[in-house]
């Protein structure tokens, strides 16, 4: 399917349609969509009546000035239409904001989201500790169900917008922001940081699936399971170019022990569709590319370049591809 | 550099004015020469350094601030070159990120409130009748430290050292932890430069326009221009202190080890944000309200009549200043404050449009029937209608709680921020250089490429950033250095680059327009039959602006002078610097004041504030270093000039 969307032209990495905020998959979406058409339509007459008065004003023949009760009459009634229309919209605005409350029931279930620079750390706690599932850049939420997402940050301020599911929320050190989403269509969103976060704040993309409830929770019961062993030989070698590499020092891979946490959990890298934050599809090319070279793919991002010959890069690619 | 005696032939009206005979003044005819010896700034370089004299200083501030709007201009350029395609690898992300955080803070800090605050200094003396501003050694100080904090930053952007966190310098971004060396030192100085200089205008400005004012000009028959600049300069006392504050306490943290914005020891990244934004949105006001004084000192000249409901008109200023600060909040929507809190504040954002909705009425009403004549300032404020009203919807719907949380932080807001300043302040102020610029200058613009600047630059801005609002609603974040080819965002954002070459060129027309007047014939001093006084005195006006102070006796005083219908305040001192003082209310004259003439000490002072603000970047010991530096300046500045004279007070008319 993603090569026949590439035929008919450049599609975002993991085969994401391109986002908006006019093609809303949720209700809270879709409410600031109404919202939006509502304002649309109301400022652009405004503005046309405006320009036409204006444009009829200055075109009239020279006239003595008009009377000074009678335009001061039309301008108080001008004035109180003015009035009218911003409390329409203000009362539409808090309308809309009543309909999406953002504080937690006991009963919901929570996605905790913790921004790093340039990327998405994705939390679902279980019902004990241990299942407690861990993963990054792509996030997976049941269809039909309300999630409040409980965002906050690592280091500096990010901002979670995903246009098709709601508006953004920001993601602040130190604090902890909730945000209600229900997703009702399957499918899968693209969304990005939108609060300015340094070198790589262009490169900060993330993707929402949205699966039916069974899937996802076939989801979560895949991904809490430990790594899988290599099964080739080839896989064997890349664990232990991975083990024996500064690699483990920021990222985990569960079942061997690796367990660093500056960077994203490894331990189902091959279930992923995209690395670097949704900023290129996960290939056993590019996966090769970001290990070699990952500054020339993100400027500035935090992964050091690493020296590894070039039968480990392979080894250790196929490693990372075996992770599913 | 005496330009009484180039320009005075010729003036239609040389002062002092055909009076009839019955208001003809009494006393002695003034002695030009004399007053030119007075009010005069000495040739050569001691005279340029040490000038007090506002005209020559506000010149200064519109110069300097022009130059600062090329140099965002080109940074903008350079960001739609970056933007033009996907995936471009023109600028790298880091100097991306200095290219647009030095333009977002040229244009706000460093060219829209400066050439704003240079206007004012020019034209507030001349419109109020009086011959210097309050404090004309503290307003060349004030220049001064505004040049030295331009420079500062352009400095340190040459030596790689330019800020990265975007004009706003959100904390943790801009703090120690993430933005290591001294580019956000330099950011948070160059805020304390600037809005010290901001502040000692307002101070200046505010005292010039309650004390100095014609005797007549009582509080309803000030000019409205000067009544927004007057609401403008409250605002700067007002709202600078919140931003030095932010940015003091930014360096602090950076500097010598303070928490204020560290949340792990009891600070606030929030704090930042409401300093910040606290400024930060009165700041729009203060660029766009002495907009809407232009508007309404251009639109009399060409509608041939008096703005529409004068009182409406100063209310909708004074209103607008005070809900200003009322707003803030609305920036910040996305940051999880309250939902009521927030719904106060999208209430004001909304009511804030009522205001200004009354002065575009009044407006109209004034254009009613008038056919105005088409001349080049006012093809600029046909711009600002279509332009600024557009602007102004859009800031409808960022002010909206709700749907501000999907265009907030987007290209929708770059579009919208882009109409209503440029809109509200650019385009206005083009119009009001076109129109002030025979009174600046003594030369005449060129109409036919006067004409083209504000065809291609309402063409050219309508192109580059009305595709931005769309770019939004498809989801491309404001701030980025480049986008991934699906997004699909080409096309427009090539569109928007192309916007950018026509703007380029129209700025391009008026600076050869601007060059090229050098060549043209003098102006005359009243070339558009306006209303208001500055242009009953010559292009440009003599050193001490008029010969004698006018007596006002209308809302339209330089109509008045073309009839002869006016009087003068007869038996003030030529040979001494002295302005009248009057009564804030009722314009009725207290006394008169002996001004200081051109000094070196602001200089001086200037030089040592600066040393000290640049060192305390590296050090704080340079605070208390500076401190010291700073004494001998002062003592010179304050050192007796000599015994005042004060005789008795007498007027004609």
């Amino acid at each position: 399917m993603i090569g026949a969307l590439a035929l008919l032209g450049p599609v975002l990495p993991g085969g994401v349609p391109t986002p908006s905020a006019l093609r809303p998959a949720a209700p809270q979406a879709a409410g600031l969509e109404s919202l939006w058409w509502f304002m649309l339509w109301t400022c652009t007459a405004v503005f046309l009546v405006v320009l036409a008065v204006l444009a009829y004003a200055m075109l009239r023949p020279r006239t003595e000035e008009p009377p000074a009760r009678r335009a001061a009459e039309i301008i108080t009634a001008a004035a109180a239409v003015s009035v009218v229309i911003l409390f329409a919209f203000l009362i539409a605005t808090m309308a809309t904001s009543r309909k999406n409350p953002n504080e937690p029931r006991p009963t919901d279930r929570i996605v905790q989201i913790i921004g790093h620079q340039w990327w998405w750390e994705v939390h679902y706690p279980g019902a004990r500790p241990d299942e407690l599932v861990i993963s990054a850049n792509e996030i997976h939420l049941p269809a039909g169900r309300d999630v409040v997402l409980d965002l906050t940050s690592a280091d500096v301020i990010h901002s979670f917008w995903a246009p098709n599911l709601h508006g953004k929320r920001d993601l602040i050190p130190g604090r902890h922001n909730f945000f209600r989403l229900r997703p009702e269509n399957v499918g899968t969103y693209r969304g990005q940081c939108a609060e300015f976060c340094g070198y790589q704040h262009a490169h900060m993309g993330f993707i929402v699936f949205v699966e039916s409830p069974d899937k996802f929770e076939e989801y979560l019961a895949s991904q809490r399971k430990p790594a899988a062993e290599p099964v080739s030989a080839d896989a064997s070698r890349g664990r232990q170019v991975f083990l024996t590499n500064p690699c483990v020092t920021c990222h985990t891979i569960r079942g061997t022990g690796a367990s660093g946490t500056n960077a994203p959990d490894l331990t189902h890298l091959a279930s992923r569709r995209t690395i670097a934050a949704a900023t290129v599809d996960n290939t056993a090319g590019h996966l090769g590319g970001w290990i070699a070279d990952s500054q020339g793919v993100k400027p500035g991002n935090h992964m050091p370049p690493h020296l590894v010959s070039s039968e480990d890069l392979l080894a250790l690619v196929a490693y990372l591809r075996s992770l599913s | 550099m005496s330009p009484r005696e180039r320009t005075q032939p010729a003036d239609p009206r040389p002062a002092p004015p055909e009076s009839p005979a019955s208001r003809r003044p009494a006393g002695p005819p003034p002695d030009l020469g004399a007053l030119e010896r007075s009010w005069g700034t000495p040739r050569g370089l001691w005279g340029s350094l040490a000038t007090v004299d506002h005209k020559r200083i506000g010149k200064r501030y519109i110069a300097t601030a022009l130059v600062f709007f090329a140099l965002g201009g080109i940074e903008a350029f350079l960001i739609r070159l970056q933007l033009s395609r996907p995936e471009s690898t023109l600028l790298n992300p880091d100097l991306y990120n200095q290219i647009f955080t030095m333009h977002g803070t040229t244009m706000m800090f460093l060219f829209a409130v400066p050439v704003m605050e240079g206007i004012g200094i020019y034209f507030v003396p001349l419109l109020v009748g009086t011959r210097n501003v309050a404090f004309p050694k503290l307003n060349a100080f004030g220049y001064w430290m505004y040049l030295f904090g331009g420079l500062f930053l352009y400095g340190g952007f040459a030596l790689n050292a330019g800020p990265d966190a975007g004009w706003f310098a959100y904390t943790p971004l801009s703090g120690p932890q993430y933005s290591p060396g001294h580019r956000l030192d330099i950011w948070s100085q160059m805020i304390t430069f600037t809005e010290l200089s901001a502040l000692i205008v307002a101070i200046e400005l505010i005292v010039t326009i309650f004390k100095q004012r014609a005797p007549g000009m009582s509080l309803q028959r000030i000019p409205l221009f000067v009544w927004a600049m007057l609401v403008t300069m409250c605002m700067i006392i007002l709202a600078m202190p919140a931003v030095m504050l932010g940015s003091g306490m930014l360096l602090l943290d950076r500097s010598t080890g303070t928490q204020f914005f560290n949340p792990s020891e009891d600070g606030d990244h929030l704090l930042w944000q409401h300093l910040f934004w606290f400024f930060g949105h009165p700041e729009v006001y203060i660029i766009f309200i002495p907009g809407l004084g232009m508007i309404s000192a251009v639109i009399p000249a060409f509608a041939r009549r008096k703005v529409f409901g004068y009182p409406a008109m100063v209310l909708s200023l004074i209103t607008t200043a005070f809900m200003g600060f009322g707003l803030w909040v609305h920036h910040m929507f996305a940051v999880g404050l309250p939902p009521l809190g927030n719904s106060f504040f999208t209430a004001a954002s909304m009511i804030i449009a009522l205001p200004t909705g009354v002065q575009i009425f009044c407006w109209i009403a004034t254009l009613w029937g008038s056919r105005p004549r088409f001349e080049p300032p006012f093809a600029f404020i046909v711009s600002f209608f279509v332009v600024f009203i557009l602007g102004g919807m859009t800031g409808l719907m960022l002010g909206s709680t709700s749907l501000d949380l999907q265009l907030h932080d987007t290209f929708f807001v770059v579009a919208h921020l882009h109409y209503v300043l440029i809109g509200g302040a650019v385009f206005p102020l083009f119009g009001a250089l076109h129109y002030w610029f025979p009174k600046m200058t003594g030369r005449t613009l060129d109409r036919a490429m006067g004409f083209w600047t504000a065809a291609l630059l309402f063409v050219g801005f309508n192109l580059t950033f009305f595709p931005m609002h769309l770019l939004g609603l498809r989801g491309m974040p404001r701030r980025v250095y480049t986008y991934l080819p699906g997004t699909g965002w080409g096309p427009l954002n090539a569109l928007a680059s192309v916007g950018a070459v026509i703007i380029a060129a129209s700025v391009l027309v008026f600076l050869a327009n601007a060059i090229g007047s050098r060549k043209r014939a003098a102006a005359a001093a009243d070339p558009w039959e306006a209303e208001t006084l500055e242009w009953t005195t010559a292009s440009p006006p003599p050193s001490y602006n008029y010969a004698r102070i006018p007596v006002v006796t209308s809302r339209t005083p330089g109509w008045d002078v073309a009839k002869g219908d006016v009087g003068e305040v007869v038996n003030m001192r030529d040979d001494l610097r002295e302005v009248l003082v009057c009564r804030p209310l009722d314009g009725e004259p207290e006394h008169r004041e002996q001004l200081p003439g051109p000094s070196l000490w602001p200089l001086a002072l200037a030089i040592t504030v600066t040393i000290s603000f640049i060192g305390s970047v590296f050090s704080p010991l340079w605070f208390v270093v500076g401190l010291i530096l700073c004494v001998p300046p002062i003592v010179g500045w304050y050192w007796p000039e000599g015994a005042r004279e004060r005789p008795g007070l007498e007027k004609a008319a």
